[in-house]
């Protein structure tokens, strides 16, 4: 079994290496992922004990609940919490800051802190100001960097007047009125865990592309091993070996492969997962929650996927060849030697089954999202995928009747010859490496249309000419605000025609975390401009807005929690519930965690509270944009604010954007790379295979440039193929994950748009890396001795 | 006028790190349209004459002159354009390419040239050899005899001087190796082309002008009819 292997140790170096990159990219986006998202808990639940239940509500608990919870009857002990963000001012580096109910003989002006954040004192930036802090003493338990104070002094210098962020309580479940929630403790956690699991699941399917086109490879390597050692097998059935012993060398084959890959995907993957991590972290804390990177781990479980994804897809892929292999008949197999295993290839049959793949593949795109998931969504891409692999050969067919010849010369006409004759091999490698083309051009379609689509909203979303934020690393789920006078400051400049108040709120809706968000009608209305669903205009929706309970929500929200225009959503306000109509829903691409946006002053009359979270400042016509943004810089002067103009903001975001989708990038370089990888292997292969005809040209006058030709020709016609397959499919998976997956994943509506320059050169690029894996193979070729070659049969 | 030449001609081989001298001082001439056989058992020397003469291989020392061209004088540019104008080969196994047509195969070696005007000349050669009719057919469509016919074709489309065949009827009857050895016997004498053929059966040298005798890398006995 093993011998064969040893033969040719670089064909099956590559093969186990394929196998390897496909369980490695697999296990780094598992580790990555439990890295990146997992330890947003540690941020914010730092500090927390053993508690069973939550108290929270939008705005913060109202303090008198802590009497009212206290009052009750109940064998309970109660933990307030204040929990913010603050920055080290020496540093940038933001942490969780928390208030507690300290003992009064801590709760001075000063801190505790985890071990190595400082010294002596501390310089935070908390909101817009910066305040020095004594430093207490240190929390040698905190394993996260975190800042510990009183909770009375963490309400005074974050403005939570008479409000609290979070109550923990051990004991019975309390009466609570209705304005606050009370869950089980950790369902914080679970709701960003849930949040983030469509983030995670999408990148989850990803990771497994790599490993899909390991596994056409495969199947081409057990094939090729099938068809050369044909009269062998013929022989040990001849001595007397059962069907299955037979098949079981093949399936031993296999496992070969699959187990050393998985051990090289454990090696590689860890190593990958140090990368993934990083581009992971930053998007989750961007788009959805604070949270620090925890140290990457590999599980047991992890061990364990690891050793079952590499053997099993190495079994799978192997069944059918190594099924073929145990029906071998040993007389015609010994009479006739090597086949080839395209005599079994029935192009046309496999025509009738992509039409019918293709069918359901588009039946199971119409249907709904199973739990939040788009289940048959990926099932369509699979049919999608199945469809393809099975209509191949019949491309590749109808492809090579082109008279290459004319425009390559003889070598085009045999080398196209050559893969058709191959019809079985030739189709396996183009189904691996159009599969993995297919991938990155509908990715790259779908990150392309929806970079456009964003780029578009903001033209027409952004549209103030400033705008301020109170200073410190920024989040999803961090809404720092500032004082209201700087607003005031601001408004009253001569330079200044308006400026938009935004309030945000972090709050928990249908056990999800989202954002309530306020704004000021009165300017929205001259300024601002949304594209809502049902096509009203800004003066409309101003107009149902203003004064009411009422709310306009966006897409994803929507989406995510089957809320349409006529919808009532109630949200748990300080002390109450307040039931809000939904008017209208507008399209929004800012994060997936969704808004609520309501008339500022309706909110103004629930969470009494006018720090704004961030403002748009717009300027007079005519009024230079530098000589307004040094009017806005002076009255800011001194307070810890960011100022953005209206391009930096949009540039920032589509930097964000670009990183954000960078290990959506990564994961198909993967995939390509083990496909050309399995190209330069099959070629190696076609070489050795195909040896006596390279021999015979050497006779009949081919000099050693025109057989490299022949191989590099071949190289070329296998990369037109694949890209010609996979830009079908491509296009075709771009739809589906624009109109389907992602739209049941993340609730947003993307414009298609195709990023021809982007894909050409993608498609080149692979065309020119199909060529260069040719180049080992030719030189193989060109080195063989003809004469030994030909003597050998 | 001879058109192949060996002068002292020493061939050696290393097989499993042991030097195995496979010529040992051959020294011979082929004239033009003279038909030369040359027979022995296995491991004789034969198809080492025939890879010396067919510019594949270059001899250890000693001079190789095809057409008055020393083949240790060229790179291997040269000796492939010395194979493509001047050397025809004929194979034992027939080493017809299964993916082209018997007209295909024919046209192969004027392809590699980069020749104009193929399809005619192909058509032309198979012609030759009797295969008019079947110029479609692929190999596996095609019996024994025919499919040496079309080798033959494909090793004379190009007009070579020198004929090489090794072991020609080996894989065919005795009716239709004798068949493929009277065309053999024929081409020779109507191009004025030197034909140089291995052959075991001794059958076969009756249809030669000369017979040389090969036994353990040199020449023991060069017989003229």
């Amino acid at each position: 079994m093993v011998r064969p292997l040893q033969r040719e140790p670089l064909r099956t170096l590559l093969t186990i290496l394929a196998i390897s990159l496909g369980v490695a990219v697999v296990l780094a986006i598992e580790m990555a992922g439990d890295a990146a998202a997992g330890s947003f808990r540690s941020s914010m639940d730092t500090l927390t004990s053993d508690a069973d239940w939550e108290v929270t509500a939008a705005g913060g608990v109202p303090d008198e609940i802590a009497g009212t919870i206290a009052a009750q009857p109940l064998p309970i002990e109660i933990r307030p919490r204040i929990e913010d963000y603050a920055t080290l001012t020496e540093t940038g580096q933001t942490v969780p800051l928390i208030g507690l109910d300290l003992p009064p003989a801590s709760s001075r002006e000063g801190v505790f802190v985890s071990k190595g954040l400082a010294q002596n004192r501390l310089r935070l930036s908390i909101n817009d100001s910066t305040a020095d802090f004594e430093i207490l003493g240190v929390l040698n338990d905190a394993t996260e960097p975190v800042v510990v104070m009183d909770i009375a002094l963490a309400q005074r210098i974050l403005g939570r007047n008479g409000r609290i962020d979070r109550i923990l309580i051990k004991g019975p479940k309390p009466t609570l009125p209705d304005g606050v929630t009370i869950a089980p403790f950790g369902n914080r956690t679970a709701e960003n865990k849930q949040m983030l699991e469509a983030f995670r699941w999408n990148l989850r399917v990803l990771s497994y592309i790599a490993l899909v086109v390991g596994a056409f490879l495969i199947y081409n390597t057990i094939s090729v091993s099938v068809v050369r050692r044909r009269a062998e097998i013929g022989i040990v059935r001849a001595l007397g070996a059962a069907r299955w012993m037979v098949m079981a060398g093949f399936i031993g084959e296999a496992l070969f492969f699959g187990i050393l890959g998985s051990l090289g995907g454990i090696i590689i993957g860890r190593l990958l997962a140090v990368g993934a991590v990083e581009l992971l972290a930053a998007t989750v804390q961007k788009l959805y929650v604070s949270s620090t990177p925890a140290p990457i781990i590999l599980s047991a479980s992890q061990v364990v996927l690891a050793f079952v994804i590499g053997p099993g897809v190495a079994l799978a892929a192997a069944f059918t060849p190594a099924s073929e292999a145990s029906r071998v008949a040993p007389v015609e197999a010994m009479a006739r030697g090597r086949g080839d295993y395209n005599v079994r290839t029935r192009k046309w049959r496999g025509m009738w089954f992509a039409l019918a793949f293709a069918s359901a593949a588009a039946a199971a795109a119409r249907m709904p999202a199973v739990a939040g998931k788009p289940l048959f969504g990926y099932f369509s891409a699979i049919l999608f995928i199945t469809a393809s692999a099975l209509a191949v050969p019949a491309l590749v067919d109808m492809l090579m009747r082109f008279s290459f010849e004319r425009v390559f010369g003889i070598e085009a006409k045999l080398a196209a010859r050559g893969l058709a004759a191959s019809l079985g091999r030739t189709s396996v490698l183009v189904g691996a490496l159009s599969t993995a083309i297919a991938m990155m051009t509908s990715v790259g379609i779908m990150v392309g249309s929806f970079r456009e689509t964003v780029i578009v909203w903001m033209d027409e979303r952004m549209r103030a000419d400033l705008y301020l934020r109170p200073a410190g690393g920024a989040a999803g789920d961090r809404h720092p605000v500032m004082d209201p006078s700087i607003a005031a400051a601001i408004e009253r400049l001569p330079a200044v025609e308006a400026v938009d108040r935004f309030r945000a709120y972090e709050i928990s809706f249908n056990g999800l975390p989202a954002t309530l968000g306020s704004g000021d009608l009165s300017v929205y209305r001259r300024f601002g401009k949304s594209r809502s669903l049902s096509g009203r205009s800004n003066e409309e929706i101003a107009g149902l807005l203003r004064g009411r309970d009422a709310a306009v929500v966006s897409e994803p929200f929507a989406n995510k929690h089957g809320v349409k225009a006529g919808s009532r959503i109630a949200l748990p306000l300080g002390s109450k519930k307040v039931t809000f109509e939904v008017v209208d829903v507008y399209s929004d691409y800012a994060n997936e965690r969704g808004y609520i946006i309501v008339d500022r002053d309706t909110l103004l009359r629930y969470l009494p509270s006018d720090a704004p979270s961030n403002l748009a400042i717009y300027l007079k016509p005519g009024v230079d944009l530098e000589a307004g943004r040094r009017e806005v810089a002076r009255v800011t002067a001194g307070k810890r604010v960011v100022m953005a103009a209206n391009r930096t903001l949009r540039e920032e975001a589509v930097r964000i954007f670009d990183r954000t989708f960078a290990i959506t990038y990564a994961l198909e370089a993967v995939a390509i790379v083990v496909a050309v990888m399995g190209i330069a292997g099959a070629l190696l292969a076609l070489v050795i295979d195909r040896r006596r005809e390279f021999a015979l040209l050497r006779f009949l006058g081919a000099s050693i440039p025109q057989v490299r030709k022949l191989i590099l020709v071949e190289a070329g016609l296998i990369g037109l193929l694949s890209n010609i397959a996979g830009l079908a499919l491509g296009a075709v998976l771009s739809l589906l994950l624009i109109l389907v997956i992602n739209k049941q994943s993340f609730g947003w509506t993307i414009q298609f748009h195709s990023p021809a320059a982007i894909l050409i050169g993608a498609l080149s690029g692979v065309y020119v890396a199909t060529i260069l894996a040719g180049l080992y193979p030719a030189r193989a070729a060109v080195r063989m001795n003809p004469i030994e070659v030909i003597h050998e049969e | 006028m001879s058109l192949l030449e060996f002068h002292e001609v020493t061939k050696n081989y290393l097989s499993d790190g042991q030097p195995v001298r496979a010529l040992n001082g051959i020294s011979l001439s082929v004239e033009l349209g003279e038909f030369v056989a040359l027979v022995g058992r296995s491991g004789c020397g034969k198809s080492t004459l025939l890879n010396l003469a067919g510019a594949m291989d270059l001899p250890t020392s000693g001079e190789v002159l095809v057409d008055g061209i020393a083949t240790a004088s060229l790179d291997d540019a040269g000796l492939t354009r010395l194979r493509r104008e001047k050397i025809g080969f004929v194979f034992q196994s027939f080493q017809l390419l299964h993916t082209l047509t018997a007209l295909e195969n024919v046209e192969l070696p004027l392809q590699l040239a980069r020749r104009s005007g193929t399809r005619e000349q192909a058509l032309k050669a198979l012609n030759d050899v009797g295969l008019d009719g079947m110029p479609h057919r692929f190999p596996h469509q095609l019996s024994g005899g025919q499919m040496q016919r079309v080798a033959i074709a494909r090793a004379l489309v190009h007009s070579p001087r020198i004929l090489l065949a090794d072991e020609p009827t080996g894989n065919l009857d005795t009716a239709t190796g004798n068949a493929v050895l009277e065309l053999l016997r024929a081409i020779a004498g109507e191009r004025k082309m030197s034909i140089l053929m291995a052959t075991h059966s001794a059958e076969s040298m009756s249809f030669t002008d000369v017979a040389v005798r090969l036994r353990d890398g040199h020449i023991e006995e060069v017989v003229r009819r």
